[in-house]
């Protein structure tokens, strides 16, 4: 077999033996940048708020106590109760579940559809290229509330239909994202390399071009939950997603308009909720944006 | 010099990159990148191709591998015609033929461990189970000078010259016939050149290797090479035996790259040829010798007739009429297979 060659100058052990993976490299940047943490923080309250809602809420989301009709927040109702005698702060609980689920899956549904429509125009380029950016160009012409607001008024007003609204305007966002993306990795020695061991197109999009295209995906990700959450809320308001009685944050802040001076709890806490959760996504997803820059790699 | 086998043989290859232009994307000219370049490599042996940035070297060196289509010409390789396989094969024959590359920074994929990097052509050739992939990576991991243990690491855990050992021994994983090395020292610090070189010498003997070193710097080329070819402005000029090439060169523009390279003498004092004005543009190359522009010793013919690669002495060819002139009446000029230029 192979026999080891002598090299007679002596190889110089110049780094630290631990293994330091990119994702591992992110982290540990990330763990330093205390804004982000703080997103993170943020963030992951809210989900745990969302996975044990049912358990976490003193009082069911509809359970009504017409007696106890627009209480002021006290000890019994932290919150305060709105026009039916439902306990808000059970209402705000129950709505993080309805709108990070609502955020997360039109998110991943439009990252998915926008990045594989993005590597296919940025791979192939050409007469693909210019059909997919031209449809993104026109999708992104239309202001994405409105475009949403024409999707609903074709599938009917629900929190689905809106959710899958949601999920179409974001995909030219992520689709020129990552095709713009591509198109600079593509053109990367270590692609040329991986074609000279005879790699085929497919492999190489999946094991080469993928992974290094993968980041800005993420960092818009936590970026677009935000928006989406945002853009859920308002559809709500126009009573164009969520129904009543369902405790969506935007329908919560809907209903509450009437009870304005009367009740202003029922208006802060929705508000409130939904600040929190969109100022959180943001943070973390400037912070994700700083570890994950590769060209602030030391 | 022994005559043997050739196992890559070039024939006129070209390459000429259209310029669209106008409302329409009209092709309006065409770039040429590599015009009409022939040579053969023979098995074992050292070719390397010098050239001044911008020559075609670096398009040659990938046409061979058809990373680049040619748009005319010929590669045979160990009997098979490359230019005439479908990809399917050519996947196939890339496990014969493999490239080192100039960026060891940017050749290596930043994402990957070092082990998965070289397991990869393994992997895509379907050679061996996952041991036995893994075991030949931390032995070719050692033949390059490197430890198994590194096999864990990233990339930009290592320097430069530990990089391109790792780009080499992704070379060779594949026990490949052919290595191309497209400038694979310039982007090293002159001290790790003579290592990384010095490697590729060694392994050249372990494995019975056949290189093309393409590179600009002249000093770089005569250390590893057994014969040197010269490109200028897509054609090759001059094609012979290191020691020929470096003791008397018969192109004038070879003659004023070996006058320009620096000698470690204050004292010395040499004619240095310099090369009035700038190296004309491909997409406008102009007629007859396209060096014409630029030759100290232009003739009225070098503006109208293209010159011939012709061999005139034992192994020496090169394209310039100052020697068919003189050599014309002895007529013991052979031309190369196929001819240099057309």
């Amino acid at each position: 077999m192979v026999q080891p060659i002598k090299i007679p100058e002596p190889i110089v052990e110049t780094q630290t033996d631990t293994m330091t993976s990119p994702w591992k490299d992110a982290w540990r940047k990330f763990k330093k940048n205390k804004i982000a943490v703080v997103g993170l923080s943020i963030v992951t309250f809210f989900i745990l708020l969302a996975i044990f809602a049912p358990w976490i809420a003193p009082e069911g989301i509809n359970e009504q106590k017409l007696p106890e009709r627009l209480q002021a927040p006290s000890s019994e109702y932290w919150f305060g109760t709105d026009d039916f005698g439902r306990d808000v702060f059970s209402r705000v609980i129950h709505g993080a579940r309805i709108s990070l689920w609502v955020g997360f899956l039109a998110v991943v549904g439009s990252s998915i559809a926008g990045s594989a429509l993005g590597i296919i125009a940025g791979y192939y380029g050409r007469w693909i290229d210019a059909v997919i950016s031209r449809l993104f160009d026109i999708m992104l012409a239309f202001p994405s509330i409105l475009l949403a607001i024409a999707v609903v008024s074709i599938l009917g007003p629900s929190l689905q239909n809106a959710l899958i609204a949601i999920a179409i305007i974001n995909i030219p966002i992520f689709g020129r994202l990552i095709r713009s993306r591509v198109l600079s990795v593509k053109e990367e020695e270590y692609i040329m390399a991986a074609r000279a061991i005879g790699m085929s197109d497919g492999r190489i999009l999946f094991s080469h071009v993928l992974p290094n295209s993968i980041t800005p995906i993420i960092v818009q990700g936590s970026l677009a939950i935000a928006t989406a959450i945002i853009e859920a809320a308002a559809l709500g308001f126009l009573g164009l997603g969520a129904q009543k009685p369902t405790p969506e944050w935007g329908a919560m802040l809907s209903a509450s308009r009437d009870y304005l001076v009367q009740a202003p709890w029922t208006l802060f806490f929705p508000g409130l909720a939904i600040m929190l959760v969109v100022l959180g996504f943001n943070l973390l997803g400037d912070g994700l944006r700083d570890a994950l820059d590769p060209k602030m790699k030391t | 010099m022994t005559k043997t086998q050739p196992l890559l043989q070039v024939e006129n290859l070209k390459k000429h990159f259209p310029v669209r232009g106008g409302v329409l994307g009209k092709q309006v000219g065409n770039v040429k990148a590599v015009d009409g370049v022939s040579f053969t490599v023979n098995k074992g042996e050292t070719l390397g191709i010098v050239g001044e940035s911008g020559c075609g070297k670096s398009t040659t060196g990938r046409m061979l591998l058809r990373l680049i289509e040619s748009t005319e010409g010929k590669v045979v390789f160990d009997g098979k015609e490359v230019t005439a396989l479908s990809q399917n094969e050519l996947r196939k024959l890339r496990r014969d033929m493999q490239m080192v590359f100039q960026d060891p920074f940017a050749s290596l994929n930043p994402r990957h461990t070092v082990g998965k990097i070289l397991e990869e052509p393994l992997k895509v050739h379907g050679i061996g189970s996952s041991a036995e992939r893994k075991k030949r990576v931390k032995e070719l991991l050692e033949t390059v000078g490197l430890s198994s243990y590194h096999a864990k690491r990233y990339p930009h855990q290592f320097s430069g010259g530990q990089r391109q050992r790792i780009g080499i021994a992704r070379a060779l994983m594949t026990r490949p016939k052919l290595i191309i090395a497209d400038e694979p020292v310039s982007a090293l610090d002159v001290s790790i050149q003579s290592q990384v070189l010095n490697l590729m010498q060694d392994l050249q003997k372990e494995f019975g290797l056949t290189y093309i070193v393409i590179a600009h710097d002249l000093g770089v080329v005569r250390h590893i090479s057994d014969r040197v070819g010269v490109m200028y402005l897509g054609k090759m000029v001059e094609l012979t035996t290191s020691e020929k090439l470096y003791d008397k060169p018969l192109h004038p523009y070879t003659q004023a790259l070996l006058s320009a390279v620096p000698v470690p003498d204050p004292l010395f004092k040499k004619d240095s040829i310099v090369l009035q004005g700038d190296i004309p543009s491909p997409s406008n190359p102009p007629p007859g010798c396209t060096f014409h522009t630029r030759c100290p010793f232009k003739m009225d013919v070098c503006e109208k007739k293209v010159p011939q690669m012709l061999e005139h002495e034992e192994g020496h060819y090169a394209a310039c009429h100052l020697y068919t002139e003189e050599k014309q009446g002895a007529s013991q000029n052979k031309e190369m297979v196929g001819g240099g230029a057309v």
